[in-house]
């Protein structure tokens, strides 16, 4: 792009341009100011007041704030809960993807067809996703735990233990990351031939070249879905709260439903702005640090600009 | 198999021992083994989804469960149907909330995009970068104002604040369709602005036919995120008449097991689940390439 100096010199030809390429974009310009920067402005204003909907706003400075880090245990386990679905949670996905998709990049008859079976779960309504594994790890009437009994083990009470109940969320959002292979396996087949057949004339065995070849070639794109993965997963709400409502006894209750519950159950909208500035600032000191230290660990080919 | 001779492990091959070659045996039997276990564990939710829906009240409680009931009770699926008002359910979805997200969204995201691609003017590429940091904002951060908003318009409870923003362009897609038109040959559109077409006519008469397929992709996955949307329903909906699908099921857990737990509350949650997912699978299977394309896309070129 070109910078020029003076911003008087336009010639008629730019600024019609300049006018045009304003025209164009106005919807999303627009939309950005009153859907995005409008509220998130007006998201930080409410959090300083009391505001229930009903009456009129209160101004307490900065009591959310001090109440939510030092006075409120219930975001305290919210938070605990948060950092374990997060930074247990997207890794092991992401090693479980990956894996998956390396299985079904290798020579298979039928690849195309399993990579549909593996895609499936991704892109049905999140709701059914719930309802459907609600039965499925129900203890009394479910398939799984039938299936565990018969091999002679007792019952695990997959949604019902605080102790499990993370850990099945996890397990659910392993079922469905269809999306997360897919860009795996793409990545996989960009991997040129050469290399593997020049690690060969070098005598590397199978796991050599997976470990010297193939994740190096793809950390571009691990470095990419551990990104999203992990920005996605801070604010994920909807599976979740279908899945365990964020119980029981809270022990599954996460960032996004703590928020949810305080706007639109218990209509405290200035504690529920708070939050959402919270979890704003997390977000973005997080996906800076992220991106500061990927330089040391990402390889990019040549080719990239 | 059919490089054989081409590269230099063939070479090697052809001097390979009986030993390595059951090893090659072993390796590409529990290749396949894993393979179809975990096919198996991925495919058997939906079975038992489907299977579930055709239970009568002895076959959901009986131990051990059976995976394929007999008899089979079909009219499962049009009692839970009509157990709440589905019909109108299915009809909100697509006409009211589906239909006009996509058109909105297709619409004013190519818009953007070709300003954000075939125009060239000043301040660009900062306003691109801005466009595409939006995407890391949370909708958690930007809800409970929105929702203060749309309450004071008085659009509770109707489908206004799904759809307008929808209008004003999903930077999501504005990326991926600005990537797309960037691809396109600037040769077409000067040939086209020495013969006097405008900006518009370029846009609607050269990128859009060409751009299709990445038209498509847009048009699928927003039609698709709004069927399986439940947050942004759950926040503005609240009149059972003005449901989604997504809802409607919700709605129907509620009813099932407000007063214990109904005789018929799996078989019947079960059916409509599949009903629902049913048209999902249906649209994936004959739009599978479009699908994979722009996941890889907007994966690869991220």
């Amino acid at each position: 792009m070109q910078i020029r100096k003076s911003s008087k010199s336009l010639s008629s030809k730019e600024r019609r341009n300049l006018f045009l390429g304003l025209l164009f974009i106005s919807p999303w310009l627009i939309g950005f100011l009153v859907f995005s920067l409008f509220p998130i402005g007006s998201s930080l204003y409410y959090s300083f007041f009391r505001y229930d909907l009903i009456r009129e706003p209160v101004f307490i400075g900065l009591k959310h704030y001090i109440e939510i880090f030092y006075h409120d245990p219930r975001f305290k386990k919210v938070m605990a809960n948060t950092i374990y679905y997060v930074f247990l949670g997207v890794p092991l996905q992401l090693v479980t993807a990956y894996l998956m998709s390396v299985l079904l990049n290798s020579k298979i008859v039928g690849r195309s067809f399993f990579r549909a079976i593996f895609f499936f779960p991704s892109i049905i309504p999140a709701v059914v996703t719930a309802m459907v594994w609600q039965y499925l790890l129900n203890i009394q009437y479910g398939l799984v735990n039938s299936f565990i009994q018969s091999w002679g083990f007792p019952v695990i009470p997959f949604l019902t233990s605080t102790a499990l109940s993370k850990p099945t969320l996890i397990l659910v959002n392993m079922w469905a990351q269809g999306a997360t292979i897919v860009i795996f396996l793409a990545a996989l087949q960009d991997v040129p031939r050469a290399l593997y057949d020049a690690a060969t004339v070098d005598g590397a065995n199978s796991l050599q070249k997976f470990r010297h070849v193939t994740i190096p070639m793809t950390t571009p794109v691990i470095m990419f879905n551990l990104v999203m993965g992990l920005v996605w997963s801070f604010q994920d709400f909807t599976m979740p709260w279908l899945l365990t409502g964020g119980g029981p006894a809270q022990s599954s209750e996460l960032f996004a439903m703590l928020l949810y519950r305080h706007a639109f159950e218990f209509l405290h909208m200035g504690k529920a702005s708070a939050l959402a500035w919270i979890m704003l600032v997390f977000i973005v000191a997080f996906t800076l640090i992220l991106f500061k230290t990927s330089k040391s660990w990402v390889f990019y080919g040549g080719d990239e600009n | 198999m059919t490089t054989k001779l081409q590269s230099p492990q063939n070479l090697s091959a052809i001097k390979v021992s009986r030993f390595q070659n059951l090893g090659k045996w072993v390796a590409g039997i529990s290749k396949y083994t894993i393979l179809i276990v975990l096919a198996i564990s991925f495919v058997i939710p939906f079975i038992w989804m489907f299977t579930s829906a055709l239970k009568d009240d002895p076959q959901v409680f009986v131990r051990p469960p059976v995976l394929i009931p007999s008899p089979a009770f079909w009219n499962n699926f049009g009692d839970a149907w009509v157990l709440k008002d589905f019909n109108q359910y299915m009809f909100n979805t697509i006409f009211k909330y589906c239909i006009p997200v996509t058109f909105g969204t297709v619409f004013s995201s190519a818009i953007v995009a070709y300003g954000f691609s075939r125009i060239q003017w000043r301040g660009r590429e900062v306003l691109f970068f801005l466009c595409v940091a939006t995407m890391m904002i949370p909708d958690q951060v930007v809800m409970v104002p929105l929702f203060l908003i749309f309450q004071r318009l008085g659009w509770v409870n109707t489908y206004l604040p799904l759809i307008v923003p929808a209008f004003f362009g999903s930077p999501y897609f504005i990326f991926l369709l600005r990537q797309f038109f960037r691809g396109i040959p600037s040769e077409l559109s000067d040939a086209a602005y020495i013969d006097g077409a405008s900006e518009f006519d370029i846009l609607f008469k050269i990128m859009f036919p060409l751009a299709k397929p990445a038209l498509a992709v847009v048009g699928l996955f927003t039609f698709m995120g709004a069927w399986n949307d439940y947050l942004w329903p759950k926040i503005y909906l609240y009149k059972e008449t003005q449901f989604t699908l997504a809802l409607g099921l919700e709605a129907l857990q509620g009813t099932l097991t407000e007063t214990g737990l109904h005789p018929n509350a799996y078989p019947y949650l079960m059916a409509v689940s599949t009903v629902i997912t049913v048209p999902i699978l249906i649209l994936f299977f004959f739009t599978q390439r479009t699908f994979i394309e722009g996941i890889t896309f907007t994966g690869m070129k991220g």
